[in-house]
C-alpha cells in the first residue's frame, strides 16, 4: 500500500521524461502519457479503497521519522479528490489526442501534462508545508507552459496568469517561513499541535495569511480577476484542465490548512469566510451573466462554484466540511466536461461567440447531449450530481443557521440555471448560422473521435459520482470528521512518537 | 548583523513591490526576481543566528550549528526561482518578438468597457474577444 503513493506521482512524472525523450514523435508519446496517467489513476483508486478500510496511509520518505523527514499522507479527503482528479486528467487527455492531432504544439503538449499530472498528485498527497509549495510550482510550472503554448496572441493573458501566480507563490514561500519562524516546524500533523500553543493573535495572522495566498489561487473574491482573464485564451482541453482542477487545488489547500494546520472554526461558522463565500458566488455569476462567449462564461461559473466550496468550508461542522468533499468531488468532472463540450462547438462552428453559433442540436447531437449532461449538473437538476451537492450544502447551512447565505446561494444556483439555457439556446437551439468566412473551418466538420471519447468518459465519471452518491457522502463524512478532530491525522503521521517531540 | 539582514530583506521586498507594479514587462521579471530573493533571504533567516556547518559526526551534532532544515528549503527555492525566471524571460522575448514592444497590454475586457462609456459609437472601438490589438 506504501509503495502506491510516491507510484502515483512518479509515473507521469517517468512517462514526462520518456515523452520528451520521444519529442520527434507524437504518436509514441501518446501511449507513453496515456499509460502514466494510468498508472496513478489505478494507484489513485487502490488507495482510495485501501484507505477507506484501513485509514490513513503514511510514507516516510527518505527513511527520515516524521517531523524532520518528507511525509506523503493520504487520508481519506486526499484520496477521494485524488482519485476523481486523476480520473477526469484521463478523460482530458484522451480528449486532446484528438483535437490536438499531429501539430507540432502535441510534441510539448505530451510532457507538460504528464508534469501537471504529476504536481495536482503531489498537492493532493503531501503532509507537509514546504512541499506543498514544491507541489504547486511543479503544477504552475508546467500550467504557465501550456497556457502560451502555440498561440502568439496568448502571450499576454499568460503574462497576467504567471505574474499572479508568482506572486502567490512567493507569499506562500514568504508564509512557510512566518510558519517556520513561530513554530520550528513545516510538518503539517506537528503544526497541528504548535501552532495551537500560539498567541492567538499570531494564529490568526498566519490563518488569514495562508486563506490570502490560497484564495489567490483558488479565485476567491476579491481575488479571482486573473481567471477569466487568462483561462479563455488556451486550448479547450488545456483550460478544461486548468478549470476542473488548479483553482481545486487551491481549495484543497484552504481547507486542509484552515482544518489541520490552524484548527480554525473552533468557535463554530467562520463569518469572515461565510462573507467571502457569498461575495464569491454572487460575482462570479453576475459575471457570467455578463458575457457572451462560452469559454468566458464558464470561466466566470468556476469563481461562482468556488463560493460554494469555501460556503461549506466556512461551516467548519462535520455537515459543511463533507457537504464541501462532496462538492469538489462533483464539481471536477462536471466543469471540464463543460470546457470539453466548449472546445467541441469551437471545433465545429470555429468560435465560442454566441452570437456566430446556433442550430447545433441538430448537426452534432453528440455535443448537446455531452454538454446538457453537466449544464443540468451544474444548474443543479436532480438527478445529476450537482443536486446532491447543492442539497447537502444547503442542509449543513440551514442547520448552522446561516440562512442568508442559503438564500444567497439558491438565487445563485438559479442564475446558473440561466446562463446554462442562455448557452444551451443560443449554441445548441436555433437556426444553424453561416460559418464564419474568418475562420477556414468548414459546415462539414466532424468531431474526432477521441474527443467525444474523452468528454464522454468525463461525462461518465459525473454520471458515476451521481450514482453513487451514497457512499461518497459516507465516505466525505467521514473525511470531515478526520479533517475536524485531527488526533487520528496527527497520530497516523507522528505515531506514539507524536507526544515526545515536544520543544 | 540581524537587523543588517532584516533591512536588507525590507528593502528588496519593497523594490520588488514597486517594480512588480511598473508596465515595462523587463521590469516586471526584475521585481519578480527581487522578490523572490527577499523571500529566500527571509527564509534563511528564520532558521536563527548563523553557526557552525551542520554536520554530525560520532560526537553528535554540535550545539553551535545552524538549523539546515531552512537551507535545504532554500536551496529547493533557489532552483524553483530560477526556472521560473528562465521562463518568464522567454515569455517576455516572445512578447517583443510578436509585437515588439516591451510594454504590458492593457486588459482587452477593460478597454472595451471604457469604449463603452467614452463613445456614442461602441461598435467603432469595440475589440473581439481573441483580438490583442494596439493601445489606443
Amino acid at each position: 500500500m506504501t509503495a502506491l503513493v510516491p507510484l502515483a506521482i512518479v509515473a507521469p512524472l517517468l512517462a514526462a521524461a520518456a515523452c520528451l525523450l520521444a519529442h520527434r514523435r507524437v504518436a509514441w508519446q501518446r501511449p507513453l502519457s496515456l499509460l502514466g496517467v494510468t498508472v496513478s489513476l489505478a494507484s489513485a483508486a487502490a488507495l482510495l479503497a485501501g484507505v477507506e478500510r484501513g485509514g490513513t496511509v503514511v510514507v516516510t520518505v527518505g527513511g527520515w521519522p516524521a517531523p524532520y523527514g518528507i511525509v506523503l499522507v493520504v487520508d481519506l479527503f486526499s484520496a477521494l479528490l485524488l482519485t476523481v482528479s486523476l480520473a477526469t486528467v484521463l478523460g482530458v487527455l484522451v480528449f486532446a489526442i484528438g483535437q490536438l492531432g499531429l501539430v507540432v504544439e502535441a510534441r510539448f503538449f505530451h510532457p507538460l501534462y504528464c508534469i501537471l499530472t504529476a504536481g495536482v498528485t503531489a498537492s493532493f498527497v503531501t503532509g507537509d508545508l514546504f512541499n506543498l509549495f514544491v507541489a504547486f510550482e511543479v503544477m504552475l510550472i508546467a500550467s504557465y507552459a501550456l497556457l502560451a503554448l502555440g498561440n502568439p496572441d496568448a502571450t499576454r493573458s499568460a503574462m497576467t496568469y504567471v505574474v499572479v501566480s508568482l506572486v502567490s507563490s512567493t507569499l506562500f514561500l514568504t508564509g512557510v517561513a512566518f510558519v517556520y519562524a513561530a513554530t520550528g516546524t513545516v510538518n503539517m500533523a506537528d503544526l497541528a499541535g504548535k501552532v495551537a500553543a500560539l498567541p492567538e493573535g499570531v494564529r490568526t495572522g498566519l490563518a488569514l495569511y495562508f486563506l490570502v495566498v490560497f484564495g489567490i489561487k483558488a479565485a476567491i473574491f476579491p481575488l479571482f480577476f486573473w481567471l477569466p482573464d487568462s483561462y479563455p485564451t488556451a486550448p479547450a482541453s488545456v483550460t478544461a484542465v486548468f478549470a476542473g482542477l488548479l483553482t481545486k487545488v487551491g481549495v484543497y489547500a484552504i481547507v486542509r490548512t484552515q482544518t489541520i494546520v490552524f484548527g480554525s472554526g473552533a468557535n463554530g461558522p467562520d463569518g469572515v469566510l461565510l462573507t467571502l463565500a457569498a461575495a464569491t458566488m454572487l460575482v462570479g455569476v453576475l459575471g457570467a451573466v455578463a458575457q457572451d462567449d462560452i469559454k468566458r462564461i464558464l470561466s466566470f461559473h468556476i469563481i461562482s462554484q468556488i463560493g460554494y466550496m469555501i460556503f461549506g468550508l466556512a461551516l467548519y461542522s462535520v455537515a459543511g466540511i463533507a457537504a464541501t468533499t462532496l462538492y469538489i468531488v462533483h464539481h471536477i468532472p462536471v466543469k471540464t466536461a463543460l470546457f470539453l463540450a466548449g472546445g467541441m462547438v469551437e471545433k465545429v462552428t470555429g468560435s465560442g461567440a454566441l452570437s456566430r453559433v446556433g442550430g447545433l442540436a441538430r448537426r452534432t447531437p453528440v455535443t448537446a447531449g455531452l454538454f446538457l449532461v453537466p449544464a443540468l449538473s451544474l444548474g443543479g437538476i436532480p438527478p445529476f450530481s450537482g443536486f446532491f451537492g447543492k442539497l447537502t450544502l444547503v442542509q449543513a447551512g440551514i442547520a448552522a443557521a446561516q440562512h442568508l447565505v442559503v438564500a444567497v446561494s439558491l438565487v445563485v444556483s438559479l442564475l446558473t440555471l440561466f446562463s446554462m439555457t442562455k448557452i444551451w439556446a443560443g449554441a445548441f437551439w436555433g437556426e444553424p448560422q453561416a460559418p464564419d468566412p474568418h475562420t477556414d473551418t468548414s459546415a462539414t466538420v466532424r468531431v474526432p473521435r477521441p474527443m467525444v471519447a474523452g468528454a464522454g468518459g468525463v461525462v461518465a465519471v459525473t454520471l458515476v459520482v451521481a450514482l453513487g452518491v451514497s457512499p461518497l457522502w459516507n465516505m466525505a463524512e467521514r473525511a470531515a470528521q478526520g479533517l475536524l478532530t485531527r488526533s487520528g491525522y496527527v497520530q497516523a503521521v507522528l505515531g506514539d512518537a507524536g507526544a515526545e517531540v515536544e520543544p | 548583523m540581524t537587523v543588517v539582514m532584516a533591512i536588507v530583506v525590507g528593502v528588496l521586498y519593497t523594490t520588488g513591490t514597486y517594480l512588480l507594479l511598473q508596465r515595462t514587462l523587463t521590469r516586471v521579471i526584475l521585481g519578480i526576481v527581487l522578490l523572490g530573493h527577499g523571500a529566500n533571504l527571509l527564509l534563511l533567516m528564520v532558521g536563527g543566528l548563523p553557526g557552525a556547518a551542520p554536520l554530525s559526526g560520532p560526537d553528535g551534532a554540535p550545539a553551535d550549528a545552524a538549523d539546515p532544515l531552512p537551507q535545504a528549503l532554500v536551496l529547493t527555492a533557489i532552483v524553483i526561482s530560477f526556472g521560473v525566471v528562465a521562463f518568464l524571460l522567454t515569455l517576455a522575448y516572445r512578447s517583443w518578438l510578436t509585437r515588439r514592444d516591451d510594454e504590458v497590454e492593457d486588459d482587452v475586457e477593460d478597454r472595451r468597457i471604457a469604449a463603452l462609456r467614452g463613445t456614442e459609437h461602441p461598435e467603432e472601438y469595440a475589440v473581439s474577444p481573441g483580438e490583442t490589438g494596439d493601445r489606443p
